[in-house]
């Protein structure tokens, strides 16, 4: 199929087209107390470089949004634990065997811990990103996550309302982009990633390489509308 | 001669017995995950992970795993025939919408109503949810594969619980290495049980009423 690329030379105002910056540059725009998605299921799909450059910066009180706290791998989320950048963890399996820089910090206090079903954390994401403010879920109800929550009996189910969640940042991984900020995903590793790219202020995808040319359209799973800052993944 | 119970390979005949006609079925963490080693082969069977992979195969030969398929134990697997990758909201979708047969789940306690608990302890200070509360409310059938008691003999079927709730009445069969289990309104009705095993010894390591199928046929001693 052919592709039509525009000839007017001049050049739009606000290019479609997406830096590509270094993680340490990219993780600057991460105030302190911000709220941060991070992508990544189980160690796969892990924005480890944005993690490592975060865990380094000069910030602190985050809220982090992820579904582990650790798994054990040298570069994730573990390393915001043991650098006290954590004020809150917003997560849904945190209890890897490997996750002691987080079992340490809420030991020590200061952490706070919202434990949310996995559906229904990506569910409050996928709200979030699309502009809704929540939904009701049978799930959790009557047990004690679903405490405190408001309640309906809705297709003959209790279901307890859920609120949207979005952050500041998402620091989201994929396997292959392009420089529209297009990104595709390989098989779980999207986890998260394609939910998260959706659901924040300011998006920056973690990708193991660059394709220098566009990626074919009908395969392209996260679009680059979604998509700000692009950090080539160095390997190191 | 007491009873050791069914194999792995044995147990996995059970559920896949109990399973007969489900072809979306879910493996949750544990033991269930290990279930396409035994069961992969078997035709119209296809197993989901909440990560997103509807066709989880059993674990690839030495040097050929691939980094982003894994399991919900975080194992490598291989892809059945059949296979998709789904995004992960749509993952949950499958699971709450209605679109799993069953969902094979680990438990560390289940009552004899078919409450569930299988995500924390009594007084745990952190625990994991993952997506236990998701699959139990949303799966047309639960069924929780786990140990008859615990390590230290104390019973896992319960006539309460006393771990934290993971969905209410939501457990249709319960699969042991000692006995597979029917939820009936009544209470829990006993449909195979292992060789060797009386039904005194079953009672003694359950903490609530068994009932026996008619077409049961206890093994005395040996």
């Amino acid at each position: 199929m052919e592709i039509h690329r525009p000839t007017d030379d001049r050049g739009p105002v606000a290019s479609v087209l997406k830096p590509v910056v270094t993680a340490e540059e990219a993780v600057l725009s991460i105030l302190p107390g911000a709220v941060v998605l991070v992508g990544g299921w189980g160690g796969v799909g892990v924005p480890g470089e944005l993690i490592s450059a975060l865990a380094a910066a000069d910030t602190s009180s985050l809220t982090v949004v992820s579904n582990n706290c650790g798994t054990g791998h040298p570069r994730d989320i573990g390393l915001l634990f043991a650098a006290g950048k954590v004020r809150k963890a917003v997560t849904s399996f945190p209890t890897h065997p490997a996750a002691e820089p987080f079992r340490r910090a809420l030991a020590e206090g200061g952490l706070d811990l919202e434990l949310v079903p996995q559906g229904t954390l990506v569910e409050r994401i996928r709200c979030g990103g699309s502009g809704l403010g929540g939904f009701f879920t049978p799930t959790s109800a009557g047990t004690p996550l679903g405490e405190g929550k408001e309640e309906r009996v809705l297709d003959g189910r209790l279901q307890v309302f859920e609120p949207a969640l979005r952050g500041d940042v998402a620091l989201i991984h994929a396997w292959e982009g392009d420089e529209y900020g297009n990104l595709r995903f390989r098989y779980a590793a999207g986890a998260f990633n394609s939910t998260m790219a959706t659901a924040a202020d300011f998006v920056i995808a973690e990708v193991e390489s660059l394709s220098s040319t566009p990626l074919p359209p009908d395969q392209v799973d996260t679009a680059g509308i979604f998509v700000d800052a692009l950090v080539l993944r160095s390997g190191s | 001669m007491s009873a050791h119970g069914w194999s792995n390979a044995e147990w996995a005949d059970r559920i896949a017995g109990v399973l007969a006609g489900a072809r979306y079925v879910n493996l949750g963490v544990g033991l269930p995950s290990k279930l396409p080693q035994f069961l992969a082969d078997r035709p119209g069977l296809l197993f989901h992970c909440e990560n997103g992979i509807l066709g989880t195969g059993p674990e690839p030969p030495e040097g050929e795993a691939v980094a982003e398929l894994i399991d919900a134990s975080s194992r490598p697997v291989s892809l059945q025939a059949g296979a998709a990758i789904v995004p992960f909201d749509v993952s949950f979708s499958i699971i709450r919408g209605g679109h799993l047969d069953a969902t094979v789940l680990g438990a560390y306690q289940v009552s004899s109503t078919g409450d569930l608990a299988n995500w924390s302890s009594p007084g745990a200070s952190v625990a994991g949810v993952g997506g236990a509360m998701d699959l139990a409310v949303g799966a047309h059938q639960v069924c929780v594969m786990m140990h008859h008691t615990n390590r230290d003999g104390t019973p896992k079927i319960v006539d309460a619980l006393d771990f934290p709730l993971t969905a209410p009445a939501c457990v249709d069969r319960i699969v042991t290495e000692f006995a597979s289990i029917r939820m009936e309104s009544g209470g829990l009705v006993v449909d195979e049980m292992a060789p060797g095993l009386t039904r005194e010894a079953l009672r003694s390591m359950t903490a609530a009423p068994l009932e026996f199928a008619h077409d049961q046929v206890a093994v005395a001693d040996r």
